[in-house]
């Protein structure tokens, strides 16, 4: 039995500097096995930069400590690609894994069904970047789950998500965190995501402006200095 | 030419063409057409300075080529200056240099490539470390297009991008430097950029993309050396205008 309790990130007054420019500081917060936390704040409040400081990939102040073996997921907002950029999803695949039993297992629980030779037809000879927003996302996550990680640190695209859908993106990671007990870390711009999912939140604006569970830390008075004064967009209606 | 020179540089050309249009594919991607282009004029200096010094050209063409891209890598890494400014002004610098100081009766063999001179020995290096570059290419291939698509993405996998950064532009200059023999480094650039741009044209997968783009750098080489022989022009303009030719047609069979 997964210990549910066991704490898998620590982060301690971290902060991100690019020369002189002070992206965050005093960032602290935790996360748990099987746990969501979301990230919100306005463009530029350094979200994706918090990522790759929780990746290694930047140098950084303060303390990030991942307990020992935990394997780590990254869906990054967009790829380098274009339409023309030859490679296709199977291919963005094989860099990863020569096992077709893995990605037929990755996809089938992203909602691609059918078995290797169906999603070879349907799939796996696309180009990247001729995938519609929705499938994109999907396959991304085929891909970071590939070698079944402990948690999954998701940048949601700002744009080009099919609205609607029989499975929204979120239905879907829900699942996935039920079913594996996956912790996630979502960067969201929708705060009706981040109340209907997230067990927690990091208000991010240079700081943390708030963090704690999103009923309690998202109201009016946090939202206002988060995003300066633009609450009414975001404000929560109950019942949705 | 007689036959068998003939067919020593077409066995150059051959083994040079496919590397350059394998190597290519990945600079294509990595959208380093005009770096590459203008990395290949840096080899002129490199050149007169072998023959100045009686040494292989090839050598010296070759330490220029490193010394450019050990400073491009450099430049990438530790400073925030923008690499493309400084590649225009260092390289047409060193164009202008090795205009300068290239002895009169080689400079046009320098500029444009003359392949009918090969002697054996320099075919069997040719074709080695062609092999060598091909062999590598191929180990690091996945890696840098993962890179190339998401260097944080790839980072986050565990691949170490800066330093398979560094072997891809080693083998750059390894290329260039044997490319330069058969097209001249004016035309280098085209060597390697445009067998990749028509296989692009051609390709829904990476496989393909690669595969194209090596078979088009080979049949261009071997054929436009072949085809300067017969109509007894310098094969340099040749092979490009050979690669050419396949980029157009290829336009046509274009896949959307």
């Amino acid at each position: 039995m997964t210990d549910m309790t066991e704490k898998i990130l620590e982060t301690k007054e971290l902060a991100v500097s690019f020369d002189s420019f002070n992206v965050f500081h005093d960032i602290s917060f935790d996360i748990h096995r099987g746990e969501v936390m979301a990230v919100v704040g306005p463009n530029g409040s350094g979200k994706t930069v918090l990522f790759r400081a929780l990746l290694g990939l930047i140098p950084f102040q303060g303390a990030v400590s991942w307990a020992k073996g935990i394997k780590i997921g990254y869906v990054p907002q967009k790829l380098f690609v274009d339409s023309q950029f030859p490679v296709s999803v199977g291919d963005f695949f094989k860099f990863k894994t020569k096992s077709e039993e893995a990605v037929v297992e990755a996809l089938n629980s992203v909602g691609f069904t059918g078995d290797f030779g169906h999603l070879k037809h349907q799939l796996l000879g696309k180009k990247m970047g001729a995938l519609s927003g929705g499938q994109f996302q999907r396959v991304m996550i085929a891909w970071s789950i590939l070698n079944k990680p402990d948690i999954l640190l998701f940048d949601e695209p700002t744009s080009g998500i099919d609205v609607g859908g029989e499975e929204t993106i979120y239905n879907l990671l829900h699942k996935l965190q039920k079913s594996s007990h996956l912790a996630i870390i979502l960067i969201s711009h929708d705060l009706n995501i981040v109340y209907k999912y997230a067990d927690k939140v990091l208000c991010l604006n240079k700081e943390a402006v708030c963090y704690g569970p999103p009923h309690e830390v998202l109201n009016t008075a946090n939202l206002s200095q988060l995003y300066g004064g633009e609450t009414k967009f975001y404000e929560h209606k109950h019942g949705n | 030419m007689e036959i068998n020179a003939l067919i020593l540089s077409m066995v150059v050309g051959a083994f040079v063409g496919l590397a350059s249009g394998y190597l290519g594919s990945l600079m294509v991607l990595r959208k380093m057409s005009l770096v590459g282009d203008a990395l290949s004029h840096v080899a002129l200096p490199g050149l007169a300075v072998g023959l100045l010094w009686n040494v292989n050209p090839f050598f010296g063409a070759f330490g220029a080529l490193f010394l450019a891209i050990i400073l491009i890598w450099l430049v990438e890494n530790r400073t925030k200056l923008p690499t493309e400014t400084l590649v225009g002004i260092f390289f047409t610098l060193s164009l202008a240099i090795g205009l300068i100081i290239t002895p009169e009766p080689e400079l046009l063999e320098a500029l444009f490539g003359d392949i009918s001179q090969t002697v054996p020995l320099e075919a069997v290096l040719a074709v080695i470390f062609s092999a060598i570059a091909i062999a590598a290419v191929h180990k690091i291939y996945g890696r840098l297009v993962l890179g190339t698509m998401s260097n944080d993405l790839a980072s986050s996998v565990g691949i170490k991008t800066k330093k398979i950064d560094f072997i891809f532009l080693l083998i750059v200059a390894l290329i260039v430097a044997l490319g330069i023999k058969i097209v001249g480094t004016l035309l280098m650039g085209a060597l390697v950029i445009i067998p990749a741009a028509a296989a692009k044209n051609l390709s829904r997968n990476l496989t393909a993309y690669a595969g194209l783009s090596a078979l088009f750098g080979l049949i261009s080489a071997a054929g436009g050396v072949y085809l300067a022989s017969l109509l007894n022009f310098s094969p340099g303009p040749i092979v490009v205008l050979t690669s050419a030719a396949i980029f157009f047609l290829s336009l046509i069979f274009k896949k959307s």
